[in-house]
């Protein structure tokens, strides 16, 4: 089976900088790919790479079959793959319904006002918003605008979505709780590919891993294969054997 | 959807208004005075598409009446066209222009917009200044005889300010069709985050441009008819900085974003500066007056009058747009 996104050989340079450096991947159908790695490895600058904010220097992105590198965000939406933000961008202004409305109205569908209407009533269900549907969307907490980013990216009716640290930030109870949506997303036939640092959820959540670091694929693999990969340990706490060396001195 | 929408009422018992009053008694200076107010109402109104609406700051918004001005003068007066005729295909021209224009220029943002919007106004208005067949700097002029046709002078005053009625009244349920569409979401959009509008699938850079070239027709329209009505139109009368600004004002006073806002503070702002220009005492003061009010409104009151409404009575924000 032909896999949903298949990224080959990815490369940016920002300047004098290597942000992603020829990453490979691929995402299947109903799997949750996670994509994890120290501070600045260029998880976010994948994501944006993979839905076109910013252009790769170098490789390519299939999506479905077809070859979205460098297309426009608006138009890799509307083929069916929808992200969220790692700093929340609600459209303040606007209620929260109405920032899901416009999720449904732009997404792969292209809904009318009164079907998106419906949808985002149905999304807003789905991730527990709905009795603040009329709330200004700057008004919620955190976690609401945590939230409504799903929601937003929901409506779109996406094939796959990318979660850009949706957990960061919230306390436990939260965090089950969205645990819990995304699972939903992935039983509903969506592929996930999400960026977490809080560890326990992504090892639980993912089916595979990607590990990213000074934007280079560090390794990838079931979470357990990649918990044990010394590279890994090295690249989160330095030297591997750092705590036998520590225990041999004392 | 918008035949029930209550505001569409509101809009066409104003422009039944604005019929009457100076009608009933042939009062021709309130007809005159009216016709500045419908004016106004028209530029603030199609402003406020571009700053209430999708948030960007446009200075040079008096280019297009200025422009259509030019155009519906030059083909109806010195060609001979029919005035509609002319009116309109000015604002088809002006609107083209402003696609192209917008498909460039839009590409800045915030800042930088505003400010290539100033620098468009002041190279329009240099190009007219020395462009030979708009008679360069002193502009063009309608023939006594042109009015003939539409029988006479007196009755043509009549024609062009019930067309211009006929104008504001369109820009204002252009505004609110706009407002209650999906266009207008996807505009709100980019207005509130332009990065998560095109991340949620709204195609920023088409939108802008046409809610730009939208912008312009039917001022480019009121244009044509106001200084056909006037009979001459000059480089510096067509483009007046000030006269941008105060658009601004007027949309700042009414409230942004809403649709009886902008007519309300473009109707309340030409009268509030009517009564100034013409009392001895404070003749030229109401640049200062203007200044004043914009500072006061936007510390105080951002929503301008509507939006005070609004916070007074919120359910007013479910019915006035």
């Amino acid at each position: 089976m032909t896999p949903l996104m298949e990224v080959s050989g990815i490369t940016k340079r920002f300047g004098g900088l290597l942000a992603v450096s020829d990453v490979s991947f691929t995402v299947g159908e109903r799997e949750i790919l996670g994509l994890i790695g120290p501070n600045g490895a260029g998880k976010t600058t994948l994501f944006n790479l993979v839905n076109g904010v910013i252009k790769p220097d170098k490789g390519t992105v299939k999506f479905a079959g077809q070859d979205i590198t460098s297309h426009p965000p608006n138009e890799v939406v509307h083929l069916g793959l929808a992200r969220t933000h790692q700093i929340v961008k609600p459209l303040h202004g606007m209620s929260v319904l109405e920032n899901v409305i416009v999720g449904a109205c732009f997404g792969r569908d292209y809904l009318r006002l009164r079907p998106a209407r419906k949808v985002a009533m149905e999304v807003l269900e789905r991730v527990n918003l709905a009795d603040q549907s009329d709330k200004a969307a700057s008004s919620l907490t955190i976690a609401g605008k945590k939230r409504l980013e799903v929601a937003r990216a929901l409506a779109a009716n996406p094939k796959l979505l990318l979660l850009d640290e949706v957990l960061a930030g919230l306390n436990p109870t939260e965090i089950e709780y969205m645990i819990g949506i995304v699972r939903g997303i992935r039983d509903s036939g969506i592929s996930v590919f999400m960026i977490e640092h809080v560890m326990q959820a992504i090892m639980s959540l993912s089916d595979r891993l990607v590990v990213l670091s000074f934007g280079q694929k560090l390794a990838e693999g079931t979470p357990l294969e990649v918990a044990r990969d010394p590279q890994v340990i090295e690249a989160y706490l330095g030297d591997p054997d750092i705590a036998t060396k520590l225990k041999e001195k004392n | 959807m918008i035949l029930r929408h209550p505001v569409l009422y509101i809009i066409l018992a104003f422009a039944v208004i604005m019929v009457w009053l100076p009608l009933h008694g042939n009062n021709v200076s309130l007809r005159e005075d009216l016709i500045l107010v419908a004016i106004a109402v028209i530029l603030a109104s199609n402003l406020n598409l571009m700053i209430g609406y999708t948030g960007y700051v446009n200075f040079g918004h008096i280019v297009f009446y200025g422009l259509g001005g030019y155009i519906g003068l030059y083909l109806a007066a010195e060609k001979d066209w029919n005035l509609v005729l002319a009116s309109l295909i000015a604002g088809v021209g002006v609107s083209l222009f402003a696609l192209v224009l917008g498909l460039g220029i839009l590409r800045l943002r915030g800042a930088y917009f505003a400010l290539a919007t100033i620098g468009i106004l002041v190279a329009v208005q240099s190009f007219v200044a020395n462009f030979d067949p708009w008679g360069r700097s002193t502009g063009l002029y309608v023939s006594f005889g042109a009015y003939e046709k539409l029988g006479g002078a007196r009755h043509a005053l009549w024609v062009t300010y019930f067309l211009v009625i006929g104008v504001m009244a369109l820009s204002m349920i252009l505004s609110l069709g706009i407002k209650i569409s999906k266009f207008g979401l996807g505009l709100f959009a980019i207005r509130e985050d332009e990065d998560a509008a095109v991340v949620l699938g709204v195609n920023a850079t088409v939108y802008k441009a046409i809610i730009y070239s939208v912008s312009a027709f039917l001022p480019a329209v009121a244009g044509a008819l106001m200084f056909y009505k006037n009979g001459m139109i000059d480089p510096s009368i067509a483009f007046e900085f000030m006269l941008s600004l105060e658009g601004i004002v007027m949309l700042m006073l009414g409230g942004k974003g809403t649709v009886i806002g902008a007519a309300l503070g473009g109707g309340l702002y030409e009268k509030l500066r009517s009564y100034l220009l013409t009392s001895p005492k404070l003749s030229n003061f109401h640049l200062v007056i203007a200044g004043g009010l914009l500072l006061v409104v936007v510390l105080f009151a951002p929503g301008g009058l509507i939006g005070w409404l609004y916070r007074l009575v919120p359910r007013s924000r479910k019915v006035l747009e």
